[in-house]
């Protein structure tokens, strides 16, 4: 139980998907203007990565992985190089359920994502999520709980860029470094905050 | 179709001008990730410009029979089929640097960079201007990445492509490397700073002011 409890840290804090890996980059810049979709956007990263990681580690361990068909015969098939077309055929589908449920019952939420939640889809940290399970040959509850530490990782980092940058609106910088530029610095700085974490865990 | 398509501005545009990761926020993450050594950061150009190019000429080729309704689908499957290749190819020769750069080969997949082209400009575009757009942007990203990636093993560990530059004080030279260099704060540092750089030369980037700062009335002291 402590171990699933400290991956589950890990994976928000120590491996900050954003800030860290670098992953989910260009949604973490484009929609932490408002402290609002940032905040959304984490949630929806939330649950389209704790829906996705450990789908994909049943589809891959039960399909794709070395010696999967070894019940039906095959013991050398290893389709493992498929594995990207078919994580990303498991995200699209994913993100439209998650899209088709929140219409039907919140849909003040779905409105308020407009045209974002599609564009999970292409979310590199979605697709890195299950590509580091893989690699790192979780089992299945190690899966979910990765899944939900990256996500609730991805949520804190960008809804605190989210309320930094609208302080930012009153703040007179120079006009080269306005918008991208600063957004840029700034998560270099939380980068420089998130990466202690990671001597706070050597040091534990 | 007849007009004359004026190739070397498309290639050429995506360099600094519109930059895809300077200015359209387009690929970043693997920008910063890969970019510790020269080597990693040249692979990965390499391997994007490949998949950016070949994915451009293909959907462009047959972009008259692609249902819009379908053709988020038909353009990722193609483009995850050229990764496959590129990642295979890249462990079966250069399995070393492979190892290094770990999950992002993969991520080309879902690298904006590589969807936003062929969403914005392939789509609408015959085979060649779309290829050479494509290569143009491929250009641009690898220019960033090159940079930052220079930058970033120089003064983390003095060398450049493995080969010491600067003498390392442990060895009786002079440079004593920064270690930060090469942690992930720095990549952000200094695509900020480029950022900027880049935008102090070409100010028609400068993005316009979401509110003005409310006027000074009383006298700064």
């Amino acid at each position: 139980m402590t171990g699933l409890w400290s991956l589950f840290l890990t994976a928000a804090f120590v491996d900050n998907m954003p800030l860290i890996l670098f992953l989910g980059l260009c949604t973490f810049l484009a929609l932490s203007k408002r402290p609002e979709s940032a905040f959304g956007l984490g949630v929806a990263m939330t649950g389209v990565l704790g829906v996705t990681v450990p789908l994909n580690h049943l589809i891959y361990t039960g399909l794709l992985a070395p010696g999967a068909w070894a019940w039906a015969g095959l013991p050398a098939l290893d389709l493992s190089y498929l594995s990207l077309i078919a994580f990303i055929g498991v995200i699209a589908a994913s993100v439209q359920v998650v899209e088709m449920v929140l219409d039907r019952f919140f849909p003040a939420i779905h409105a308020a994502f407009g045209v974002f939640l599609p564009l999970l889809t292409v979310q590199c940290a979605i697709l890195a999520g299950s590509l580091f399970m893989v690699e790192r040959s979780y089992d299945l509850a190690q899966s979910a709980v990765f899944g939900l530490g990256s996500g609730v990782g991805f949520a804190i980092a960008v809804s605190m860029l989210g309320a930094i940058r609208t302080r930012l609106d009153y703040a007179e910088l120079p006009a080269g470094l306005r918008g991208l530029g600063i957004a840029f610095i700034l998560a270099g700085l939380m980068s420089l905050g998130f990466a202690s974490f990671a001597q706070m865990a050597a040091a534990q | 179709m007849a007009e004359r398509v004026d190739y070397a501005a498309i290639l050429t545009e995506p360099l600094i001008r519109q930059n895809p990761v300077t200015l359209q926020i387009l690929g970043i993450c693997s920008a910063l990730a890969v970019t510790t050594t020269l080597a990693t950061a040249l692979t990965m150009s390499i391997s994007l410009t490949v998949v950016l190019t070949l994915s451009a000429g293909l959907i462009s080729a047959i972009r008259r029979h692609i249902p819009n309704t379908i053709r988020l689908i038909v353009q990722i499957v193609i483009i995850a089929a050229l990764v496959i290749v590129i990642d295979q190819v890249l462990q079966a020769y250069f399995a070393e640097i492979s190892r290094a750069l770990s999950v992002y080969v993969g991520l080309i997949t879902t690298n904006c960079l590589v969807l936003g082209r062929t969403e914005a400009y392939a789509r609408h575009h015959a085979p060649p201007a779309a290829m050479v757009d494509a290569f143009g942007n491929g250009l641009g990203y690898s220019l960033v990445l090159l940079v930052i990636g220079g930058l970033r093993e120089l003064f983390g560990k003095g060398e450049l492509f493995g080969a010491q530059v600067l003498p390392l004080a442990d060895a009786g030279g002079w440079f004593t490397p920064l270690s930060l260099m090469l942690l992930a704060p720095s990549a952000f540092f200094l695509l900020g700073l480029l950022v900027w750089a880049v935008r102090s030369r070409v100010p028609e980037q400068i993005e316009p002011p979401e509110h003005t700062p409310p006027l000074r009335t009383e006298p700064a002291e």
